[in-house]
């Protein structure tokens, strides 16, 4: 249910960002109340009604002055190129069902990780459980995605995890080690090269490229972890 | 009136009435067959779940076995439904679960199902059968565990294309070990994955499982052992098929299939490795469904599999099939009814593939019975179109998604209007179209004046003005749902046509022209009908009449009024003041 409404807001977002270009392939014209379509060069419309629906900061005004506002921001605009704008993310457009949006969101970043279109089932321990699981890192979409589902998985495991992103600010020394020092058990995984590294150090496409296994530790005993993982960050960036 | 038959013989001759519309008018007969036919309806379809209540419809029929109940508005499927807007079912199943003990099936179709309304299920109905939950989300795996562990008579658990909460697959383990009914199990959504062991026990005890579909989890290597335990499959669905190709892996697989003597359709292919395609060629003659759809394997390889499938009447794919791939098919498989080609990148600026409208022609030209028809592409033109439409006039239903909003014929740059006026015409048992591309109202007049047979309309960026919504309102005679975004309709066409609304099931409209006084006023006029305004910018009421409505849903009800709206949706009432829940 978070991923629906998380990706939601997402394209809520983008579509705020691009609401001025909805409908509007630039080109003059004279806006009228009352006209609800115009023509420029290209043959193509934009209609001033779909306008006034989506700028919201024009709203607050009143009446005149929103078709004050929407000449201004409609004249800006054909003051841009004629080109249509770059897809823009219109809501809903096209209509592919957000199921399969997932699904190939997923699929598409397996492949471009060069995972062959594989799925990436890793192997998940935890220091202290009886068992072991094994989870598909392209099932989800980033490190809170992941956190909530090993956390169910084992359940008396809590997550000493930093900003929203759920990247670790390696930068921090200090800020690190309290990190590590005051939680139950911290994440780490295995890399291609082999070493042993504290989850959330790089964006969250390169770590499912690069995750070989994952490993539930103990916070004190990842603080082994942290120097080398401060020094592959920045030896990176 | 000097005699009747008896009550039984007119019961006895009413059971062989399926269909709802024949029931509906042998109900209007008179009173003592409105009064005979009530109490021997088992199955009620409602498609639209605010247009009834749940007290309406027990009281009328009293006896009901079969409930299917449809939800949210069909453009939730894109976003354009904001969250919480409704659809609950829990007051339906409370409402059944004390009225309808022996309530066998519950389809539901984009509704809202908490846990608790699938426990209340699982624990109210002793007969349960059949529990099928289409787009449907709320609930979790947990809701899950109370159907398996509690409802000893499942027959069918199809949970296609819903948002679960994925908690763990322990739920399949609730299936007690003397529970052997099972005949379909559609787990295909599902992230997480069941315990291998405990799906091959369950497999293997449920002699008549003729539809499995698995989800993700489940690798390639594992499907062989599972087949074993159930050759008398119909439908099947893989998992993912990634794993690195390996020789006992295939083999495995080749004598698994081998065994299917009864399958007929085949569906999952996640991330297939092309190497493993070939596995399935044993089966392919008998193939009539096949849902690539999550295959990203590229045209060779579709081709190679779909030239054995000669029996194939219904295709999914994505647009890696390309136009040499829709060639193929079109050679190959002769009685192909539906084809939908989904696009594999459709965000990207520039085209990924080499799928043009060449595809869809050919197929049109090659496939005598092909009748349903939904189509990503990049470029169209009105030639297509019309080759289309004098190739296929047997269309039913045809959805054509050009990517870029309002893009014109690539060759002429005209509108498409004589395209899509050309599929009408020919067309002439159309009952779905959806459009898109540049459009003027003359393609509303095209349509009003011959989609006579037409059902459901779906519009987005198409139009110049009311002439064009009022060409469809008043020309098709059979419509039942329209649903549009983005198009300069306002309301001269909504209100001079208001009256056509109560002979639809519901009209949607977003990003329109449609003022709020408008909205107001259709309240007030029609009285049947339920006008509900969205709009997440506050009261309607805050801003000047004249102002647009984000969006609206009108639909007709005997249930007046919803009491379980959002704060974001006001219903226009007779007063032609605003409605609160």
């Amino acid at each position: 249910m978070t991923m629906i409404s998380e990706e939601h807001k997402k394209e809520k977002l983008g579509f705020e960002e691009t609401e001025l270009r909805l409908g509007l392939p630039g080109g003059g014209g004279i806006v009228n109340e009352d006209l609800v379509k115009n023509t420029n060069a290209n043959g193509k419309r934009w209609y001033t009604e779909t306008v006034d629906l989506k700028l919201n900061f024009a709203l607050k005004e009143t009446e005149k002055g929103e078709n004050l506002q929407e000449e201004k921001n409609l004249i800006s605009c054909s003051n841009d190129s004629v080109k249509p704008p770059p897809k823009a993310q219109v809501v809903g457009w096209p209509p592919v069902r957000s199921f399969r949006k997932n699904i190939m969101a997923v699929q598409k970043s397996s492949s471009e990780e060069g995972g062959g279109g594989a799925a990436t089932f890793v192997k998940v321990s935890m220091d202290g459980a009886p068992y072991l699981r094994k989870v598909d890192l392209n099932m989800y979409k980033s490190y809170q995605d992941l956190y909530g589902a090993l956390g169910k998985m084992f359940s008396s495991f809590t997550m000493g995890i930093c900003d929203s992103q759920g990247m670790i600010d390696f930068m921090n020394e200090s800020k690190l080690m309290d990190l590590l020092n005051g939680s139950d058990f911290v994440p780490t995984y295995e890399d291609e090269d082999g070493d042993w590294m504290l989850v959330g150090d790089v964006p969250w496409e390169m770590f499912v490229g690069s995750c070989k296994r994952l490993r539930i530790v103990k916070g004190t005993e990842a603080i082994g972890l942290a120097p080398r993982a401060v020094e592959k960050c920045k030896n990176r960036s | 009136m000097v005699y009747s038959f008896p009550e039984e013989v007119l019961e006895y001759v009413f059971a062989f009435l399926s269909s709802d519309k024949d029931r509906n008018a042998v109900s209007l007969v008179c009173k003592s067959w409105y009064e005979i036919e009530r109490w021997c309806r088992r199955r009620v379809f409602i498609g639209n779940c605010y247009a009834v209540s749940p007290q309406i419809m027990i009281r009328r029929f009293p006896e009901v076995r079969a409930v299917k109940i449809k939800g949210k508005p069909h453009f939730a499927d894109f976003n354009l439904v904001p969250e919480r807007w409704g659809a609950y079912v829990y007051p339906w199943i409370s409402a059944m679960a004390r009225s309808y003990p022996w309530l066998e099936e519950i389809k539901l179709k984009r509704m809202v199902v908490t846990d608790e309304s699938l426990e209340l299920i699982s624990k109210s109905f002793k007969n349960f059968k059949v529990l099928s939950l289409s787009s449907c989300e709320g609930f979790t795996t947990d809701g899950l565990s109370s159907i398996a562990a509690n409802c000893r008579n499942l027959r069918e658990l199809d949970l296609r294309e819903s948002e679960v909460e994925d908690l763990s697959g322990h739920w399949l383990s609730h299936f007690p070990d003397n529970f052997t009914s099972l005949v379909s199990l559609n787990m295909s959504c599902l992230g997480s994955e069941v315990s291998f062991s405990a799906l091959e026990r369950l497999i293997s005890r449920c002699p008549n499982l003729k539809t499995l579909r698995l989800n993700r989890a489940v690798p390639v290597e594992k499907l062989a052992s599972l087949l074993r335990r159930a050759p008398q499959l119909v439908e099947f669905g893989t998992g993912a098929c990634s794993t690195e190709i390996r020789t006992d892996i295939f083999s495995n697989l080749v004598e698994a299939f081998s065994g299917c003597k009864h399958l007929e359709s085949l569906s999952g292919f996640w991330d297939v490795v092309p190497a493993y395609l070939p596995a399935m060629y044993c089966v392919c003659s008998r193939i009539t469904k096949l849902n690539l759809s999550y295959a990203t394997v590229q045209s060779p390889d579709l081709v190679e599999l779909i030239s054995q499938c000669s029996n194939l009447k219904c295709l999914w794919v994505l647009d890696y099939i390309e136009d040499a791939g829709l060639k193929a098919l079109s050679s190959y498989c002769k009685d192909l009814q539906e084809l939908r080609v989904f696009p594999s990148d459709p965000y990207s600026a520039e085209p990924n593939v080499s799928l043009t409208e060449q595809g869809l022609v050919t197929v049109s030209a090659g496939c005598p019975k092909l009748q349903s028809v939904l189509y990503f592409c990049r470029q169209m033109s009105n030639a297509a179109l019309i080759a289309i439409a004098r190739n296929r006039p047997n269309l039913l239903r045809f959805r054509l998604c050009i990517i870029e909003p309002q893009a014109p014929d690539y060759l002429t740059l005209e509108p498409l209007d004589t395209g899509f006026g050309a599929i009408v015409e020919h067309c002439k048992e159309l009952r779905r179209l959806s459009l898109s591309g540049l459009l003027t109202d003359r393609v509303f007049e095209y349509i009003g004046t011959h989609a006579k047979k037409l059902e459901m309309l779906s519009l987005a960026f198409a139009g110049d003005s009311d002439l064009g919504l009022h060409h469809v309102l008043s020309g098709c005679e059979s419509l039942r749902k329209l649903e549009i975004r983005d198009c300069p309709f306002g309301d001269r066409a909504l209100l001079a046509n208001a009256a056509k609304l109560e002979t639809m099931r519901s009209l949607w409209m977003s990003s329109c022209s449609v003022s709020y006084g408008a909205c107001k006023l259709l309240g007030q006029k029609m009285p049947n009908l339920n006008v509900e305004v969205i709009d997440e910018r506050g009261p309607p009421d805050s801003r000047p009449e004249s102002i647009s409505v984000e969006k609206l849903y009108v639909y007709r009800t005997v249930a007046g009024p919803r009491a379980d709206k959002p704060d974001f949706v006001w219903t226009m009432d007779e007063d032609g003041a605003l409605r609160f829940s």
